[in-house]
């Protein structure tokens, strides 16, 4: 599959989860998920299990997820908070 | 001076009719909205009859967007949202994805069991050990304040928004609260309502208990039988009702129009003693709640034209007649009219307040009383308490001051409210 082939069946994956209509339309392999398309945190979930049912593929644990690093990120606000407030 | 509440909006979703329009053509008809379901049948119900909304693809559509409607399968949450927007939109307020946080607006939207469908879906991955695979949206369908978190972003309310649950009290209950929240200066808008979803899953439990019906498969219109002498059980029914309160104040001042006053109400319970237990109702704490309501509407029983009823079409509804007499102190002739709008939905369950509710106050701003099906028979026990003139099976047309309208639920939990035409 080419890196092009690739590009149109993640566009269709992503495109009900987008809210900016401008950066979906002129989606490149550099486009941000959150920044650039506005998909809402929570549905990062949703856009892997699509892609994994769409490619028949496991992606959970993979180090290339990006959702666990945003997870992960998102852990170390949420302690760095809870020390500043303790 | 006190505040005073009134009504300014109303929606609804109901077996007979999906609409206000649709909705009061069908309960001054006498539509029934109870069909049979073959799925009840397979699945080994005593009871195949229910009654269900009927909700297109397309509208659907019109109520949630195709992000939302993503694995979602909460037929309560559907029902309470079309109801919900509606009768914020027939309040004369519209809907606007970026509007301006209203926080003089909160919202008490109950239900029972919300999102059933989608717990057993969830139930089902996590056993074949797919937890992974429940999605984002598994705890916004299942939990039981999805209702007003769903109905809370759509519409962009800042004040209280919150689920209530007391069984079948609680469409009935969520009104009062929200009454009581705007008379003590909380808020100057409720939007409250119920929902309930139509599911198998959550109607088995009853149909285990030998409480619906089950004489009527073949004839599923005649199956819900209020004060029937043939009654034979409840009917299952599902849907949402809503209404918009707002203080007079607001309401004058934006020009709305207004539906009904309320006037006052009471929520108590039995305390499962002297009678009641976890499924049956302390007939005193039911009588104490309905004078009570009377107090805090400060009204005399006298000036009561209609009550609608709890009503189930079981072994209770005498008991719930002599109750009512007892309470109002008014029987045979001077009974008040009567009606149970169950013998047409079937008992909505956790939605029947609210869809009960919407159903008196459209009597009032119409002035009508609607038809009673199913009970050509009453009860001859009913007939020795009140007249039979008092339970009309055509619609009455008729001018009416002050309605009462009281639900009861599991747990002796019970609620009334009056209900005002609205007077300078």
């Amino acid at each position: 599959m080419t890196k092009e082939e690739l590009i149109i069946k993640l566009t269709a994956i992503v495109k009900p989860y987008i809210q900016n209509e401008e950066a979906f339309n002129g989606l490149h392999e550099n486009t941000d998920f959150i920044n650039d398309l506005e998909i809402n945190s929570a549905n990062l979930v949703d856009v892997i299990l699509d892609v994994e049912d769409e490619f028949n593929i496991e992606i959970d644990n993979d180090p290339r997820a990006a959702y666990f690093r945003q997870m992960e990120n998102g852990l170390y606000v949420r302690m760095a908070l809870l020390q500043l407030l303790i | 001076m006190s505040v005073r509440v009134v009504i300014t909006g109303l929606g609804v979703v109901a077996p007979n009719g999906v609409g206000l329009e649709e909705f009061t053509k069908a309960i001054k008809a006498g539509t029934s909205g109870v069909t049979f379901h073959q799925q009840l049948k397979d699945k080994g119900f005593s009871c195949c009859i229910g009654g269900v909304p009927s909700i297109s693809q397309e509208k659907t559509h019109q109520y949630l967007s195709s992000l939302q409607l993503r694995g979602f399968n909460s037929t309560s949450i559907l029902y309470g949202c079309i109801a919900g927007i509606d009768a914020w939109k027939d309040a004369g307020f519209s809907l606007e994805e970026q509007s301006n946080l209203d926080y003089d607006t909160g919202i008490i939207f109950g239900t029972g069991t919300s999102g059933i469908e989608k717990f057993r879906e969830a139930i089902y991955k996590i056993d074949d050990q797919k937890v992974r695979r429940l999605g984002s949206t598994t705890v916004v369908q299942t939990m039981a304040s999805g209702i007003s978190a769903y109905l809370g972003g759509i519409l962009g309310f800042g004040n209280q928004v919150t689920t209530n649950s007391s069984a079948c009290t609680t469409g009935t209950e969520a009104l009062l609260m929200g009454f009581e929240r705007i008379k003590n200066g909380k808020s100057k808008r409720m939007l409250v309502g119920s929902s309930s979803d139509s599911s198998l899953y959550t109607w088995g439990g009853f149909d285990a208990m030998r409480v619906m019906s089950y004489k009527h498969n073949e004839s599923p219109e005649k199956g819900s039988r209020p004060m029937s002498e043939t009654a034979s059980g409840f009917v299952p029914g599902s849907g949402s009702g809503a209404l918009v309160l707002e203080s007079l104040e607001s309401a004058l001042e934006r020009k709305a129009v207004i539906y009904a006053e309320v006037l006052g109400g009471n929520i108590n319970s039995g305390g499962q003693r002297n009678g009641g237990t976890l499924t049956a109702p302390n007939a005193e704490a039911v009588q104490k709640c309905i004078t009570d309501a009377l107090r805090d509407a400060q009204i005399n029983s006298s000036e009561i034209d209609a009550i609608n009823g709890h009503l189930t079409a079981t072994a209770k509804d005498t008991l719930e007649i002599e109750n009512w007499v007892k309470a109002l102190q008014r029987k045979e002739g001077e009974f008040p009219y009567i009606n149970s709008l169950k013998s047409m939905v079937g008992h909505c369950l956790a939605a029947a307040g609210s869809i009960e509710c919407v159903a008196s106050v459209l009597q009032i701003k119409e002035q009508f009383v609607f038809p009673n099906i199913n009970c050509e028979d009453i009860h001859p026990e009913i007939l020795k308490l009140i007249s039979e003139e008092k339970i009309p099976r055509k619609m009455i047309q008729k001018e009416l001051n002050n309605i009462v309208k009281a639900s009861f639920g599991f747990g002796d939990v019970n609620a009334c409210v009056i209900f005002k035409k609205y007077i300078k």
